[in-house]
């Protein structure tokens, strides 16, 4: 009976230390069943929407307000309003100095801090019915229509991957980050 | 009912008791049996949903007694079906979890209808290897599960308005659910794919039609976040992101981005549209604060709340729920009194990091006008502020991150509003 004991605990010694062998004792500790499949730069390119503040990531073409005047009036006016103000949806001009104010009227002109918002916004999800509709020139020249309704630039001024960074918002000095790394 | 004892030990002023009263007097709460509608001719009375055998089995639905609860507030832009939000039923709720199918909602574009099959998390940016995931293969790695509030860091934002707002507590802070979310460490897949030493953040880019994106510091990444799968135990809702969505424990709902398809590792922020423009918060010299992630410590009495009146003096149950971004509630505090006497309430054994904790405690009403409030206090020291607290150097209509302490009053009828001290 004793001996039995002896071998029970051996058996079961032993089989601990087989399961550690495979189960280590935080079974995923290091181990990865590495089923990533690497992607092409062709396919990144399909699925990267990201447009960054210095420009990253915005593609070729071009487009000013005059055409963007045109472009906005049928495919953004029902829902932001002549001029982009008083829409039944959001304000996209208009309030500019009012950030600092008692009433703060937040807008694309006297809000947003970077002009290549407006292009990664729009071709993310603009026109809401029908978003991914516009062609690069387009959401370019909206871009440059909504910059020029809040005096940002002029309505001949081309934006393209190279201007529209430069563009500078009224309220751009206006954040600070609450974030900071721990390093 | 029993009555109540003679002998109660008051905790604080205007009828808080021990909050552990109800355990020590065992008071009966399910009074007696129900009369009896129709004796049968042995003299013993059936109800008649007893007298015959019951519906099939299968049935997944709530009670048709409890139809009414359900999400509150359902409201979209002008023009949209599914763009807006949609609340969860806090006041009508106990316990930490939320039943999936009342997990408030907050989306951009409606609800997209994805094909798993088709679905892929694609990884690229700074990275040494651009990486493709299907469903399938995530399944094969390492998951975890923890029970973690969500919140909306828009909840709560009626709370600013200049007088009361006369709403359910739902209608004012649904905008917060809890869930057991699981899935698989993001940390696991970035370290496949391998970072580069320049990646300092990540943009996250949902598969809805408005393609919501958002940028997260790679430390929260490589530290708790996880592309959750399940909930509560099933796949994700398609409301809550089906089949997979980033989940940040602790941090701004809007960051943890539903429906999610691609992670591009850069070097800084994007500024989306909804980290610059929206989830930003104002402060009164005109200066906006970017990134400010983590939900503050907070509690909300649920019940007794606006729409649940009281019956008439005696024993009631006070309850809520609170929860930090910081970790674990070490306590909550009750005051009935306006916030002269507070007394501590109660915890439910389940006392989670970055959950909900439900809060209890007995009171005695005692027909004349009360002011109930809640106050928690988290692991870190974090105390629940004041209203007037929270205003303190916030632009006038800044309404994100607002955990203040919220006050119902109570009339001599019963009947609870929304009150500000």
């Amino acid at each position: 009976m004793f001996t039995s004991k002896i071998t029970k605990i051996a058996v079961n010694i032993l089989i601990i230390l087989i399961a550690q062998n495979i189960f280590a004792d935080d079974v995923f500790d290091g181990v990865s069943p590495q089923l990533g499949v690497v992607i092409s730069g062709d396919y990144i390119e399909q699925i990267d929407f990201v447009v960054m503040p210095s420009g990253d990531g915005l593609p070729g073409g071009s487009g000013n307000a005059v055409t963007g005047k045109v472009l906005y009036s049928i495919h953004c006016m029902a829902c932001h309003g002549p001029d982009a103000k008083g829409g039944i949806n959001g304000d996209l001009a208009g309030g500019h100095g009012t950030i600092s104010g008692p009433i703060p009227k937040k807008t694309v002109g006297s809000y947003w801090p970077y002009a290549t918002i407006i292009f990664d916004y729009i071709r993310r999800a603009m026109p809401y019915q029908l978003p991914g509709t516009l062609s690069n020139n387009e959401v370019y020249a909206l871009t440059a229509y909504i910059l020029n309704l809040n005096g940002v630039i002029g309505e001949d001024e081309l934006m393209n991957a190279q201007t529209l960074p430069k563009a500078k918002m009224p309220n751009s000095e206006g954040f600070i980050w609450a974030y900071s790394p721990s390093e | 009912m029993k009555e109540t004892p003679d002998n109660i030990n008051f905790a604080a002023n205007n009828g808080l008791l021990d909050r552990r009263f109800f355990l020590k007097a065992g008071l009966g709460v399910g009074g007696g049996l129900m009369s009896a509608s129709a004796l049968s001719s042995e003299g013993k009375d059936r109800f008649p949903w007893m007298k015959q055998p019951g519906m099939p089995m299968g049935q997944s639905g709530p009670s048709r007694f409890e139809e009414h609860i359900k999400r509150e507030g359902v409201g979209s832009q002008p023009g949209t079906t599914g763009s807006g939000a949609s609340r969860t039923p806090i006041e009508y709720l106990d316990g930490i979890i939320t039943p999936s199918r009342l997990h408030f909602e907050r989306h951009h574009s409606g609800i997209p209808d994805i094909d798993p099959a088709q679905h892929r998390l694609v990884i690229h940016g700074l990275v040494e290897r651009p990486l493709s995931f299907s469903m399938e293969s995530l399944a094969r790695y390492e998951h975890v599960s923890n029970i973690q509030f969500l919140e909306c860091s828009g909840n709560s934002g009626a709370m600013i308005s200049p007088k009361p707002l006369q709403r359910k507590a739902s209608n004012l802070h649904g905008l917060v659910s809890c869930s057991e979310w699981g899935g698989v460490p993001l940390k696991i897949l970035l370290d496949e794919a391998g970072i580069k030493p320049e990646g300092k953040w990540i943009v996250a880019s949902g598969s809805d039609a408005a393609m919501m994106s958002r940028s997260v510091p790679i430390e929260k990444i490589m530290d708790d976040a996880i592309i959750a799968t399940h909930q509560n135990g099933e796949p994700l809702r398609p409301s809550n992101g089906y089949p997979m969505r980033l989940f940040l424990p602790g941090w701004e709902g809007n960051a943890c981005v539903k429906w999610l398809r691609t992670i591009k590792v850069t070097s800084g922020p994007s500024m989306t549209k909804d980290e610059t423009s929206k989830y930003s918060d104002l402060r009164d010299d005109g200066i906006a604060e970017l990134f400010t992630f983590p939900m503050g410590v907070k509690s909300v009495i649920t019940s007794p709340s606006l729409s649940l009146n009281l019956t008439g003096p005696g024993i009631y149950q006070i309850k809520g729920i609170a929860w930090s971004g910081s970790g674990k509630i070490k306590s909550v505090e009750l005051s009935a009194d306006g916030g002269k006497t507070w007394a501590e309430a109660l915890l439910d054994e389940h006392v989670l990091p970055k959950a909900l904790t439900r809060f209890r405690s007995a009171w005695k009403w005692d027909g004349t006008p009360a002011t109930i409030m809640s106050r928690a206090i988290d692991e870190k020291g974090n105390i629940q502020p004041t209203r007037e607290q929270w205003f303190v150097g916030r632009a006038k209509n800044t309404f994100y991150h607002f955990n203040a302490i919220q006050t119902w009053g109570v009339n001599t009828a019963g009947e609870i509003n929304n009150v500000y001290l």
